[in-house]
């Protein structure tokens, strides 16, 4: 579905991303693990063209990103971020509207899509004309998908989608949302620096670091035959105790 | 608080005028700053390179004291509507500007991501997300730019432009609270709605905001229309100074006299010459000895019913001064009757506009007048003081006065020039700081005496009759003089181009009312 060849990217100072190849099959969850600054969301903003690569080629669907315009490729691919990235000046309908308006739909299968993706999400139909500041943390989370996902988007990016909630909040919103069908046969990119949420949800993670991918495989793979001490010490998330 | 209430009253009419008027020259500029305004904000919030350079320069346009901006406009665009507008559009600029491009850049970088992220386009973000968000941030600017407007808006009757700055500077030159208060209690008013009306606006909701700021739109064009209500088609227009236009002895004397119907502009007294020379007004008001009127060809109309009092000068002289130096009051009348208007006019004509010195021009006069003589060398042990107003006439005045008197007697003359008005003068003369000063017979009736209305009322306006009136008063009650005139009378007059007059056959106040009357 998602086929990267020997990306790079340069910013003045350093090199963000440094001679990634990558294939992603369709209905694929892959997460991009890594600690801050390792090149993860570069990687990722690349597949969307948010940020233009140095070198290298990225092919979404059998075709070269760059020979498509930057506002009609992302449409056709959902995005997430963190706390859902809504506009403050939208309520819920209009929101989860966006994309299918830009695209010009109907407005009648606008609504229709609205009313299916807010039942599937567990939004309650009350909250409709609400604006985001008067939603809870998880219900914005929840939006922010369904914003993602108006349109049947084959492919979803996410940034840190769960990182501005609370691990509790965190952990019962994940399960919840990639419980769902629509996800399961979308094709997911997935940036994260948490390694339960990586092996939760995760089909493959590419754990990076410094721009390049260290080791790439099943979560099990990665837990137990990890590549060399990096894998294992970022993986290794238990809570230790400091001995005195 | 009964008079201002019978001042608005009876002014109801101009009032209303000068307040449409005000609204709509807020509005006219405050539309046009919109116009320039937003769209450069956009500009400089997408190009941040230029962002200092222009906000610097509408910071710095800001910082022009309103007068002088209007200064330095008034060569560029004369007088009336053009300056006033333009000046209000600058000082209207910069809060909408900074405001917008405020506004923009501080749409959160991750909204601005967000929109990128599902595929809106550049145009799309700014319409969509940008301009929406920072709706209430321009505004906050809008909202600044009309009360400044409000406030400026009234220095355009500086320029001619009306509004309600007509009655506060009429009020403040004559020293009028009423009529002061009439324009500034409107003023205030206006500036306190329109901020109350948009901070309303600006606290709406995000949906409302947008349907507020459309009626807004819609409302400002409106708005600026009014400045087109009060129709200006008079047959000649006339440009009068402030307080000409509220002087008893001013135009409403000559409304009383004349039957005299104008819509008159007002404007600064020293604009008024400017404009009638560009030809945007055809009667000024003004001053009988003025050099400008030889500078730019005018013609004073003869006042045939005398309805401004006469203003002949004449030394006035204590009479102590006069017993002690015999040769004083010969010496003084020498110049009874030498300096006619046209003289006096072509004496201040050099001083202001050849930029002669008054020493100069004292001695040509005197040799032209065959009164010049040099100082006769010798002791001079008496010293007589003399005093002078400020301005050009009285500066060549004492200049005269000097030389006559060095020339002719022994005395010695010490000049105390600049003695700011007629008040200081008057009262350095009775207290015997100065032994005399030039002096005007209007003045001194008007100003010094202040007679009750009855006797002014009695008293026929003819030079010969306040002429005697005033040196009779001034003898008995000061043991003051007043020598012979000077034979010039410098009084208020009304003044039209000397082409344009010719050619309407106009050359008298009467004449002129006989031609306005005419259909």
């Amino acid at each position: 579905m998602i086929d990267i060849q020997h990306l790079t990217k340069r910013f003045a100072s350093h090199t963000a991303v440094d001679d990634v190849s990558l294939a992603i099959g369709q209905g694929e969850t892959l997460v991009l693990l890594g600690t801050s600054g390792c090149g993860k969301t570069t990687t990722l903003k690349m597949i969307n063209r948010l940020i233009e690569p140095t070198s290298g080629s990225i092919s979404v669907d059998g075709i070269d990103v760059v020979k498509q315009a930057g506002p009609e490729l992302r449409r056709r691919i959902g995005y997430v971020i963190q706390d859902g990235g809504l506009f403050p000046h939208y309520s819920v309908a209009q929101a989860i509207a966006t994309v299918p308006k830009l695209l010009g739909w109907e407005p009648a299968a606008i609504q229709e899509r609205i009313h299916e993706l807010m039942a599937k999400l567990q939004l309650p139909e009350t909250i409709l004309n609400r604006y985001p500041a008067e939603l809870s943390g998880g219900q914005r989370q929840r939006v922010g998908l369904a914003r993602a996902l108006a349109i049947k988007p084959p492919v979803v990016l996410m940034d840190e989608p769960f990182g501005a909630l609370d691990p509790f909040t965190r952990r019962h919103v994940r399960r919840e949302l990639f419980g769902l069908n629509e996800l399961r046969e979308t094709t997911v990119v997935l940036v994260t620096h948490d390694v339960s949420e990586a092996i939760e949800l995760a089909d493959r993670i590419a754990l990076m670091d410094k721009g390049r991918i260290v080791q790439i495989g099943p979560p099990d793979e990665l837990l137990n035959q990890p590549a060399n001490d990096f894998v294992r010490d970022f993986l290794d998330d238990q809570p230790q105790r400091i001995s005195r | 608080m009964k008079d201002f209430f019978a001042f608005v009253r009876d002014h109801a009419d101009k009032l209303m005028e000068q307040t449409l008027t005000h609204i709509g020259l807020t509005f006219v500029s405050l539309l046009l700053a919109l116009l320039m305004g937003v769209p450069l904000g956009i500009l400089i919030s997408r190009r941040k390179k230029l962002a200092s350079s222009v906000l610097g320069v509408a910071g710095v346009l800001q910082t022009v004291p309103s007068v002088a901006l209007l200064g330095f406009l008034i060569p560029l665009l004369g007088i009336g509507v053009g300056p006033a507008l333009v000046a209000l559009f600058l000082y209207a600029l910069l809060p909408i500007i900074r405001n917008t491009y405020v506004g923009i850049t501080e749409v959160s970088p991750s909204v601005k991501e967000a929109a990128r992220g599902v595929g809106m386009t550049n145009n799309q973000i700014l319409t969509k997300v940008e301009l929406p968000l920072a709706l209430p941030v321009i505004f906050a600017g809008v909202r600044t730019a009309t009360v400044i407007n409000v406030g400026v808006a009234t220095l355009a009757a500086y320029v001619a432009a009306g509004g309600l700055g007509e009655f506060i500077f009429s009020g403040i030159a004559l020293s009028n609270v009423n009529m002061m208060l009439a324009g500034a209690i409107p003023a205030a008013l206006l500036a306190v709605g329109f901020d109350f009306g948009l901070a309303r606006l600006q606290n709406l909701s995000a949906k409302k905001m947008r349907i507020g700021a459309l009626a807004f739109v819609v409302l400002v064009p409106f708005l600026s229309a009014f400045y087109l209500v009060p129709g200006r088609q008079d047959k000649l227009i006339a440009g009068f100074a402030h307080e000409f236009y509220g002087r008893s002895d001013g135009y409403p004397g000559l409304q009383k006299t004349y039957g005299l119907k104008l819509r008159p502009r007002l404007i600064d007294q020293s604009l008024m010459y400017e404009a009638i020379r560009r030809e945007q007004v055809d009667i000024i008001s003004g001053y009988s000895t003025d050099g400008r009127i030889k500078a730019f060809d005018l013609l004073v109309l003869a006042d045939n019913r005398h309805a401004f009092p006469p203003y002949d000068a004449a030394p006035v002289v204590r009479q102590t001064a006069l017993d002690r130096y015999p040769d004083l009051g010969p010496t003084l009348n020498l110049l009874s009757g030498k300096l006619t208007d046209s003289i006096m006019t072509a004496l201040n004509y050099r001083a202001d506009y050849l930029h002669q010195s008054p020493e100069r021009i004292a001695t040509d006069f005197l040799k032209s007048a065959h009164l010049y003589q040099l100082p006769k060398p010798g002791d001079r042990a008496q010293t007589v003081v003399m005093g002078s107003k400020v301005f050009t006439e009285q500066y060549i005045l004492a200049e005269i006065y000097r030389q006559l008197i060095e020339g002719k007697t022994q005395l010695r003359v010490a000049t105390k020039t600049g003695m700011g008005g007629t008040q200081i003068c008057f009262d350095a003369l009775r207290t015997g700081a100065i032994d005399f000063y030039p002096e005007y017979t209007g003045t001194g009736l008007l100003v010094v005496l202040q007679p009750p209305a009855a006797t002014l009322q009695a008293l026929p306006m003819q030079p010969d009759s306040v002429y005697q009136f005033v040196n009779q008063q001034f003898v008995d009650k000061y043991q003051l003089s007043w020598l012979k005139p000077l034979g010039f009378n410098n009084s208020y007059c009304l003044m039209m181009r000397r082409k344009q007059a010719h050619l309407l056959g106009i050359r008298s106040i009467t004449d002129l009312v006989h031609y306005l009357d005419k259909k």
